[in-house]
């Protein structure tokens, strides 16, 4: 019948082992408690200013002037973790969201957790291995594959979803066949499912002491307001060029955006 | 364990019933998937979609509907065409919507219940979400499955088909994928005769035998009986086309993978030419002429290609003829007129 494949089990193996090996200090919170909605804002930004789609033109550390017509990623596997070390994991199903920039409501992602006062946030930009494997029927939502090629998050070639995408316009990038200067990032890779191969799932882990800590309780709706600044994606331990590299898909060297871009979230500020 | 319990309960009732025949007659039309005999265990996991005669009727009116494609011209059957065991006979490479040409040959729709991965380069892992591949192709169907989905919600009789099918009229990705499933892993081909003879019910011919002993000496170790491939991407030294098609290494980014592509059956053979990832080979006697004196060496080379002195398998011209006549029992002249998979039939 439906063989679970090695790869996959491996992961269950490790990450069962190291779940074993966790320390006491971060048992999970019991779910008996009462929830309440937390917020996070994921307000994308370009250096200094605002990102403004299609109208706003930046520069990157490359020298290369741009501007952004499409900006969309996956945030999943949501946790929190209180002063005290105890971490609440929002349930995986609950947990998928898509941020897109041309969707406000989008920029706002809700979860359930129990009431009390967050210090850390950590999340997977991506969408993980198990996830990426399961059943269509279970592909509903954001997950769902039916969007198409251009506002999709899906490879259905290779099959796995785009846990990344950026597409803009730059003098930089050369001509494609509709005439078009344009650039296209779209990082994905799940790790493969019957041969291993690149994963770009990044956890990301953002501390809210120094921002102010989530409150949250029934009737209120903390909100952590997070900077998710673009520049990042082009601006880190790579310097990714716009001439040099225009489009990057399925690739080894979609892997150093990815170790890129995971350093654009910042915590600004929470509004309790 | 229930539902045999009530189809033998029903089985039972019917002589006492005055509509008896017509009730058995189609009772015993469909009869869901079945394992052939000699088959391994289908991979396609069965449990979690259920053949059911209505679920293979929607996904077989769905495997040649033309509104799958953006200007509802192209369908599944258009590149998989049943008199040529479900492949676009006579082209190198398809063509798609718009007569744009793809860079692959169109393989066979055919045991699919038994792949573990699909396409030449296995980049696509689950049949259920096989589809979204050629729908949203650029050069196949071109569309995307949100457009499909709304234009099968407007036109009758598909949401009543749903409903019959999946018990409300709500139209989906994963029914319209699972209504797909539920066809293709019915279209089965095991009627060859090769097959009657693995059975006992017919027997091979002296020149039939002899190929199938050079076959089974030569072909098996990539060619695995009973479905004539081992389900494994290999490079079989046919060298790189004006392309430079890699094969299964863009899925997987391991350079060993460079220009391996999947091994594919070798049942149909006679409706399904011609061979090879892109269609290079217009004949079956091109293709042991390839193995016998044109393989070329290079880094990924399958090693059971390099076994000799010279890359390739040894054969002679009498053993290709054996070959040739052995590989004439792996066609299924049922499969291709089976009514059940035409268009014609809905």
């Amino acid at each position: 019948m439906y063989r679970i494949p090695q790869i996959i089990l491996t992961i269950l193996v490790i990450s069962s082992g190291i779940s074993a090996c966790k320390k006491d200090d971060t048992t999970p919170v019991a779910d008996e408690t009462v929830k309440a909605t937390l917020s996070i804002q994921f307000d994308n930004i370009a250096g200094d200013k605002n990102l403004q789609l299609n109208t706003g033109t930046y520069v990157n550390a490359a020298g290369e002037a741009f501007k952004v017509d499409r900006l969309k990623y996956f945030i999943t596997n949501i946790k929190v973790r209180n002063a005290g070390g105890q971490e609440y994991i929002v349930p995986k199903d609950s947990s998928y969201f898509l941020v897109s920039e041309s969707e406000a409501a989008s920029q706002f992602v809700k979860v359930r957790v129990p009431e009390g006062e967050y210090t850390s946030l950590s999340f997977i930009l991506g969408v993980d291995s198990l996830s990426s494997v399961m059943d269509v029927s279970k592909r509903t939502g954001v997950l769902d594959p039916s969007a198409g090629m251009d506002d999709g998050m899906y490879w259905g070639w290779n099959m796995g979803y785009i846990f990344f995408k950026m597409e803009g316009i730059s003098d930089a990038a050369p001509t494609d066949p509709s005439g078009q200067h344009k650039f296209r990032y779209h990082i994905g890779g799940f790790g493969g499912y019957s041969a291993p191969t690149l994963n770009n799932n990044r956890t990301i882990t953002i501390n809210l002491s120094a921002g102010g800590a989530a409150k949250v309780r029934r009737g209120r709706e903390a909100n952590i307001h997070l900077m998710v600044d673009i520049l990042k994606m082009f601006n880190g331990a790579t310097t990714v060029s716009i001439l040099t590299n225009p489009t990057v898909m399925f690739g080894d060297f979609s892997a150093k955006i990815a170790d890129n871009y995971t350093h654009m979230f910042h915590h600004d500020h929470t509004e309790n | 364990m229930t539902k045999l319990r009530w189809s033998i309960f029903l089985i039972l009732l019917l002589p006492a019933c005055s509509k008896s025949n017509e009730l058995k007659d189609e009772m015993d039309a469909f009869t869901g998937f079945q394992q052939p005999a000699g088959f391994p265990a289908p991979v396609y996991k069965l449990v979690s979609n259920p053949v059911t005669k209505e679920g293979f009727e929607l996904g077989r009116k769905l495997f040649y509907e033309p509104r799958l494609s953006r200007n509802n011209t192209i369908s599944c059957g258009s590149c998989h065409i049943q008199t040529a065991a479900f492949t676009h006979h006579g082209h190198d490479v398809s063509h798609g919507i718009d007569d744009r040409l793809g860079s692959r040959n169109s393989p066979p729709i055919m045991n699919l219940a038994w792949n573990t991965t699909f396409m030449w380069d296995g980049g696509v892992f689950d049949l259920d979400l096989q589809p979204v591949a050629p729908i949203t192709n650029f050069v196949e169907m071109d569309e995307t499955v949100g457009n499909v989905l709304n234009k099968l919600r407007q036109t009758s009789p598909y949401p009543a088909l749903f409903k019959k099918v999946f018990g409300t009229e709500e139209i989906t990705t994963a029914r319209m994928m699972k209504a797909l499933s539920q066809f293709m892993v019915m279209v089965v081909s095991d009627q060859s005769k090769y097959d009657s003879v693995s059975r006992k019910q017919a027997t091979f011919t002296p020149a039939e035998q002899q190929g199938y002993a050079l076959f089974q000496q030569k072909c098996s170790s990539c060619h695995q009986e009973p479905l004539f491939t081992d389900h494994s991407f290999r490079n079989n030294g046919i060298g790189a086309g004006p392309n430079n098609d890699e094969g299964r290494y863009p899925i997987t980014l391991n350079p060993a993978d460079r220009y391996k592509f999947k091994v594919p059956s070798l049942r149909n053979l006679a409706y399904t030419a011609p061979y090879m990832h892109d269609g290079r080979f217009y004949t079956l006697q091109g293709v042991l002429n390839h193995y016998a004196l044109e393989v070329q060496d290079g880094p990924t080379l399958d090693p059971l290609l390099k076994i000799n002195a010279k890359p390739g398998i040894p054969l002679s011209a009498a053993e290709q003829q054996l070959l040739l006549v052995f590989l004439n029992t792996l066609n299924d002249r049922v499969f291709v007129k089976d009514k059940r998979f035409s268009e014609e039939s809905q």
